[in-house]
């Protein structure tokens, strides 16, 4: 039975459609949800949101958010959210590098020196899921790509 | 009257306003369709946080509110932010918006701060010598959340600091290309009313007798994921809106500017042919006279020599 999912960020909506489970990065860890999940609210940890559907899996990245479950519905408030295919690897490699620079230029517990540890854990991140998850080959964009309407 | 040459050169020049006044006309309308369009796209986020938040604000039993929620019982300093633009050549946008802002806000009972996000309203601001906190001019012209969410960031700041005990948010909403509406809305503290939006809010159409839901890690810790975001979005859309009117107004303002040039250019045009008309009519007079007076002069000579003859004869 499948359950729908929208995964949404403040300035469009990254994708929705059925899925048969997703996995999302809870705070208290991670969390596969699957149709008739008892209601939840949960914050999110920055991670690897992970749809499947008919035996395929898609991998989107999350930087933080709420996620609230229904039975029958899983809906994401994504701080920010990509497909994993719509990374573009070489600036996140850029922007690790930034920030581990600055990282060490800035005295710690500053608040720049938090902004730059938050800024290179979501590099991370992204290049993480580039490297994990692209397709290796074929088609970029899957039928299960996200509608860009930015 | 000037003369023809004269009329021409203004032809020439009115003409060419009106061509860049035309081309002015047809960027901002693509403009409005494309700020409308990303409005519509944060929309999605905004109705399922609304939703969230009300739900979790309204639970019965709880014990205190968010700091983000909670009305101050003593308004002792007010935080006005204001969105204008920063380019003129807008019609009336930026006035309207001003005046609005202006009959609320100068006889107001508390002091009021300002936060300006637009040139022309700061500038506006700083003749009068009002106190502004900080200023986001340079807003780009397809703003990402990323680069308006400074704005919430310090407001939210400000108030939880203690200095603004209530923070207002006055922009130009968008109605239709022919209609801006300049408006005001209580950005901080949030307040969630017993909305009709709550009653809709179920774990599912048809699962009736909602079960509560699983918290995790709290409520508390949701309501601060949450809160701070929609004043950020708040904030955005109201950027988008102004940025929707500005170039709404900017291009009704230019159509008007097009269609007097094209006015002008039609009188002038009369003129011009006026002008030209008459010079030709008195160039002719002075050819018809000259001939004239040259044939008169030439009969009299004849005249004159045919007395003389017959004299000497």
């Amino acid at each position: 039975m499948p359950i729908h999912c929208e995964i949404v960020s403040q300035d469009r909506m990254v994708w929705s459609g059925e899925a048969d489970m997703v996995v999302v990065p809870g705070a208290s860890g991670e969390m596969g949800i699957l149709a008739n999940h008892a209601p939840l609210l949960s914050t999110l940890k920055p991670g690897i949101i992970k749809v499947v559907r008919d035996g395929q899996e898609d991998y989107y990245t999350v930087t933080g958010g709420v996620v609230e479950v229904r039975p029958d519905k899983v809906t994401i408030l994504a701080d920010a959210s990509e497909h994993v295919t719509e990374i573009d690897e070489r600036r996140a490699e850029e922007a690790r590098k930034r920030a581990e620079e600055l990282l060490k230029k800035t005295p710690p517990s500053t608040a720049e020196h938090l902004a730059a540890q938050a800024a290179l854990q979501r590099a991370r991140i992204r290049l993480d899921a580039v490297r994990r998850f692209r397709p290796k080959s074929g088609p970029q964009i899957q039928s299960g790509a996200p509608e860009d309407k930015g | 009257m000037a003369t023809a040459r004269e009329v021409k050169l203004r032809i020439r020049s009115v003409k060419s306003i009106a061509q860049i006044t035309r081309a002015l006309q047809a960027v901002s309308a693509s403009k409005v369709q494309r700020a409308i369009a990303t409005v519509e796209a944060s929309r999605p986020y905004a109705t399922k946080a609304w939703e969230v938040l009300t739900h979790v604000a309204m639970q019965p039993g709880r014990e205190h509110m968010h700091p983000l929620m909670t009305r101050r019982d003593e308004v002792k300093n007010v935080l006005v932010a204001l969105i204008t633009s920063d380019r003129g050549l807008a019609g009336p946008y930026n006035t309207n918006v001003l005046r609005f802002m202006f009959k609320k806000f100068d006889n107001y009972p508390v002091p009021v701060h300002y936060v300006t996000i637009g040139r022309k309203g700061r500038e506006i601001l700083h003749r009068r010598g009002k106190h502004i906190v900080a200023d986001f001019s340079g807003i780009p012209d397809r703003p990402k959340f990323a680069d308006v969410s400074q704005i919430g960031h310090l407001l939210v700041e400000e108030f939880l600091s203690g200095k603004a005990d209530e923070i207002y948010l006055v922009y130009t909403d968008f109605v239709n290309m022919l209609r801006q509406n300049p408006t005001m809305k209580k950005l901080l503290p949030l307040e969630v009313e017993e909305d009709t939006r709550v009653q809709d809010f179920s774990p599912a159409a048809g699962h009736k007798a909602v079960a509560s839901y699983i918290y995790e890690p709290d409520e508390t810790e949701i309501l601060n994921q949450i809160v701070p975001r929609f004043t950020q979005l708040q904030v955005f859309h109201a950027v988008l809106e102004s940025q929707a009117s500005e170039h709404a107004a900017r291009m009704v303002a230019m159509k008007n500017a097009t269609d007097n040039a094209t006015e002008l250019a039609d009188a002038l045009q009369l003129e011009y042919n006026k002008a030209r008309q008459q010079s030709i009519t008195s160039e002719m007079l002075d050819i018809a006279g000259g001939a004239e007076a040259l044939a008169q002069a030439m009969a009299a000579e004849a005249r004159k020599a045919a007395q003389a003859a017959q004299q000497s004869q």
